[in-house]
């Protein structure tokens, strides 16, 4: 690829990579053979695009959401689109199958879609492409199949479509194309609802529903982003399969070390232009665009902790980390929840819990979706009454006590959630929703308002902000007002139940570097919960990493990442997408010289 | 999380028991309220029987001229020299046995009065019902995320519909239809022809509603990702509508179907007299012009039973509509996220089973 970047509005970039391979790629789209030979006719290139344009009108607005991008995807090549929401990726994704949205106008100097002339393209033409030239696999299954629909109809409607199987056969095919894709019990499968499948298997079944004609080439926008870290491995592997098998990729993604794994070529896109692109290995080794710097450089890796992660001008600078006390503002002792499925059934979802929290230390808590973190989470806020055990806050125990006390007792212990957008009320003014800790509190109207004043300054908004509706701010503004309504009663904690999950890694590395700020200065004790090893390792001191409601291993940050002693924990560690390969495990693996050399310059 | 078996079961065979059970268990629940309701309505028409100002024996005769003995008939029949205790149990008795009551005025048992009239009127609705839904169905799938030329005209004819009062709207018809294109009858006729116009007329304010919440629902569910995937694998426009976005839309649909299910009865009554058409309509509105009690609280328990059925079809069809308001048995959806594999053996084999038959397109 000859690597032409920058902003202007016609970057072109033309595959001249050998990496392609004609055999075994595409099916002819006449009969309904599976026979992955290549006809002689078979064009090469699949995808051709140069300078396209994406503009969407609302009512009198137009929104520029592409701006002139070029690419070539070949047969069996993998490529990827990274940038963070907004960047256009999306839909430039999407106007490669002519679904770029309502209103949305698509220009370009050339696009060429499976040797067809796409620009005006009736809609018949586009169907006969869609699913059988080209499968589309969107972000999180639960609401990209048919909630309403059987896996196995979702899957059948792509093989009915298409007419890749006789009609007789359709059933057959279903379940062959489940295994396919690794769905265990594949004929029970596909008689389930969407809602009845784990994520993992989810995904799998949209894929399946995506792969069914097929198609030379697939398109998958965000394939792993609602995943667990073990699952998204297992579905990256599973991508990587098909490709070997020679199917062309293109994956778009806002994580850069989850196409790492897969594509040959990046291209980094941002407001609507891609900014960078060339090989995988030289784009992260050696990204010429700050803005690709910028993004590796938030990435939270090993080499970064104990720097902070947003840009600084003149390259890394130290993260002043809070004094541990030696004070234990928090402690839960032997924390048992269960629930009752069905009458008959329980679950255990926290089982056997105890940690300990002292003033300026954060404690991560790190496990995969089910493992019971955020039920711990509800537990040590008290918003759940353990079934046995004991939470205690600055030295009382929640539910020995009457409700004043236990009004006040709140006031030390606060929490901030993944979406702050539904834990604020959409029509509370941004002042209101920081004063109404201070309301709780019986803190005079006048103090009041300096103090949001003041806290507002803390987490770094404008005066701005006051006024405006949580609707009305950005992802990583809302998250700062969440910060700033958790410090307003001046806590000794804060329980952070996947604060950054929902953010761009950029906004991430400035919320992650806020809350470390706000720590040295105020020294508050965190409990971290995520699901996100690197963020974990970045941010934490001491480590339990749970599975199951139970805490199978808990130590020293470095200890946890470096000497994982619990089969499950290695299982997780090995299951990071990495940008080298070993960035979370500097010990087990020690890490290449060039990753730092990249990485660390930051211009 | 484990999951634990708190009960010995044996795999497969008694969780499908389970299942139906929780199932059987659901139905009988909803049956029950079903018939708390009814009872609370016979309740409340016997207590305004006797709170009614003036004597109850005068209010049960109405307007009818009766002889003496008829009238110590009738306290002995509804036992009115008895405690009030004794008349309730003795009016549900009579209720139990169909029994509701005599209508003096038009000299027959309410039960035989009614039943007459419970034809023409079914009919009429079942007709309205129809060509509403039919309607609504039809110009929502067609107009839904549609330019503004097509939308606009048919979201404003809807409003029209909604607005203008049916007795107007069914006079309009008459007017066009009867008297100056004479293409259909004005007054009774129970034939089909003659069903046409009052049907109309009476389905148009339910039928604009209805478009309206359709149609919002479709554009809603055409918005869902689910939507695009179904696209991006080539199927056709309106495979898109009917099999995936149509279902999602109809659920808003259901949940106003029991107010829709009052609008049609409130509007049979003044459609049939508009038309002079037979009908529980123009049973009672003769019978409140004449005073006639008993005829017309049985009108009102027909009513509220009426109104019981419709909406426990209503609660029945949400599951069928929507998978994941089954009371299925427990899957895996939530806690084993985990091990994506290693999560097959807790999945319920009662899915599978009754999923079989309808497997496929719909």
């Amino acid at each position: 690829m000859t690597s032409d970047s920058g902003t202007t509005t016609d970057s072109r970039a033309t595959t001249d990579s050998g990496t392609a391979t004609d055999s075994g790629t595409a099916t002819d789209s006449g009969t309904a053979s599976l026979d992955p030979a290549v006809r002689p006719g078979e064009p090469r290139t699949l995808v051709d695009v140069a300078n396209l344009h994406v503009r969407f009108r609302l009512g009198r607005r137009a929104v520029d959401a592409v701006r002139g991008v070029s690419l070539r995807i070949d047969t069996g090549q993998s490529i990827a689109v990274v940038g963070e929401s907004g960047s256009g990726k999306s839909v430039t994704a999407r106007s490669l199958v002519g679904l770029a949205g309502r209103g949305a106008e698509v220009r370009a100097d050339r696009l060429v879609i499976d040797g067809t002339d796409a620009r005006a393209l009736p809609e018949r033409r586009w169907r006969s492409l869609r699913g059988r030239r080209i499968g589309f696999v969107l972000q999180d299954a639960l609401v990209s199949l048919d909630p309403a629909r059987r896996v196995g109809a979702e899957i059948a409607e792509t093989l009915r479509a298409h007419r890749v199987v006789p009609r007789a056969e359709v059933d057959a095919r279903v379940v062959e194309l489940l295994r396919e894709v690794g769905v265990p019990e594949p004929e029970a499968r596909a008689g389930q609802y969407p809602h009845q499948l784990s994520g993992g298997l989810r995904q799998r079944a949209l894929i399946a529903s995506a792969i069914a004609a097929d198609p030379a080439l697939l398109i998958a926008d965000e394939p792993t982003t609602a995943l667990d870290v073990t699952v998204q491995a297992q579905i990256l592997e599973m991508l990587a399969a098909r490709r070997r098998a020679g199917t062309a990729l293109l994956l778009i993604s806002h994580d850069l070390a989850v196409v790492s794994q897969v594509a040959d070529h990046v291209f980094v896109m941002k407001d609507g232009v891609f900014v960078e692109h060339g090989p995988t290995r030289q784009v992260l080794d050696d990204p010429q665009h700050p803005y690709t710097r910028q993004l590796l450089a938030a990435v939270p890796v090993a080499h970064a902790r104990g720097t902070r992660l947003s840009p600084q001008p003149g390259g890394p600078v130290a993260q002043p980390r809070a004094v541990v006390g030696d004070e234990v503002v928090l402690a839960a002792r032997n924390l048992v929840k269960t629930f009752a499925l069905d009458g008959r059934r329980t679950l255990t979802a926290v089982d056997d819990v105890s940690l300990e929290l002292r003033a300026g230390e954060t404690l991560g808590i790190v496990g995969e979706s089910g493992s019971g973190k955020s039920t711990t989470a509800r537990l040590l806020l008290d918003l759940e009454r353990a079934d046995s055990g004991s939470v205690e806050v600055d030295g009382t125990a929640w539910g020995e006590i009457d409700a004043r006390t236990g009004a006040r007792l709140r006031q030390h212990i606060q929490v901030i959630y993944q979406d702050p957008l539904s834990s604020f009320d959409p029509r509370y003014p941004v002042r209101k929703i920081i004063a109404e800790p201070l309301a709780v509190a019986r803190v005079s109207r006048a103090e009041r308002r300096s103090r949001v004043l003041e806290l507002l300054d803390q987490v770094g908004l404008g005066r701005d902000v006051l006024d405006r509706r949580p609707r009305q701010l950005s992802g990583g503004q809302r998250q700062r007002v969440a910060i700033a309504r958790a410090l307003a009663p001046r806590p000794r904690v804060i329980v952070c139940d996947e604060p950054v999950s929902a953010l761009d890694v950029s906004i991430q590395a400035q919320i992650l570097d806020l809350l470390a700020d706000l720590q040295a200065r105020l020294g508050i004790a965190y409990v971290f919960i995520s699901h996100h090893l690197g963020v974990i390792y970045h941010v934490s001191d001491r480590v339990l990493v749970m599975k199951d409601g139970r805490i199978v291993e808990a130590g020293d940050v470095e200890r946890i990442f470096s000497e994982p002693r619990h089969d499950y924990t290695r299982g997780l560690l090995a299951a990071v997408p990495t940008l080298d390969g070993a960035a979370l495990r500097p010990r087990v693996e020690p890490r290449p010289a060039t990753v730092t050399e990249s990485e660390g310059a930051v211009a | 999380m484990t999951i634990a078996l708190a009960a010995d079961e044996r795999r497969g065979g008694g969780r499908a028991a389970s299942s139906a059970r929780s199932i059987g268990l659901a139905v009988l629940r909803r049956v029950g309220y079903a018939v708390g309701v009814l009872w609370g309505a016979v309740t409340v028409t016997f207590a305004a029987l006797h709170l009614k100002s003036g004597g109850i024996i005068d209010a049960i005769i109405g307007q009818a001229a009766v002889s003496p003995e008829i009238r110590a008939q009738i306290i002995s029949d509804y036992a009115l020299d008895k405690p009030w205790l004794v008349q309730y149990f003795d009016y549900l008795g009579h209720l139990l046995r169909g029994d509701l009551g005599h209508s003096y005025n038009q000299g027959m048992d309410v039960t035989t009065a009614i039943g007459d009239q419970l034809a023409p009127s079914f009919e009429l609705m079942a007709a309205g019902v129809v060509l509403a839904l039919v309607g609504a169905i039809v110009v929502a799938l067609l107009t839904a995320n549609r330019p503004r030329w097509i939308r606009g005209p048919f979201a404003f004819l809807e409003i029209v519909g909604v607005s203008v009062p049916a007795f107007w709207f069914a006079i309009l018809l008459l007017t066009v239809f009867s008297f100056q294109l004479h293409w259909f009858p004005a007054i009774g006729s129970n034939s089909l022809r003659g069903l046409v116009l009052p049907a109309i007329a009476l389905a148009v304010a339910p039928g604009g509603t209805l478009a309206q919440v359709l149609r919002d629902g479709l554009e809603r569910a055409l918005d869902e990702p689910f939507v695009t995937t179904a696209r991006s694998r080539g199927i056709r426009e309106t495979a898109v509508l009917v099999r995936h976005a149509l279902r999602h839309a109809l659920m808003p649909a259901i949940t106003i179907a029991g107010w829709l299910a009052g609008a049609f009865l409130g509007g049979a009554i003044v459609i049939e007299n508009v038309f002079s058409r037979q009908g529980l309509g123009t049973l009672t509105v003769g019978g409140l012009g004449r005073r006639d009690f008993p005829l017309v609280s049985g009108v009102a328990l027909i009513a509220a039973a009426f109104y019981v059925v419709i909406n426990l079809i209503i609660d029945a069809v949400y599951p069928l509509l929507d998978p994941r308001l089954r009371p299925a048995a427990p899957t895996t959806s939530g806690p084993a996220n985990a091990a994506a594999a290693s999560i097959t053996s807790t999945t319920s084999p009662s899915v599978s089973a009754t999923g079989a038959d309808q497997k496929g397109d719909r």
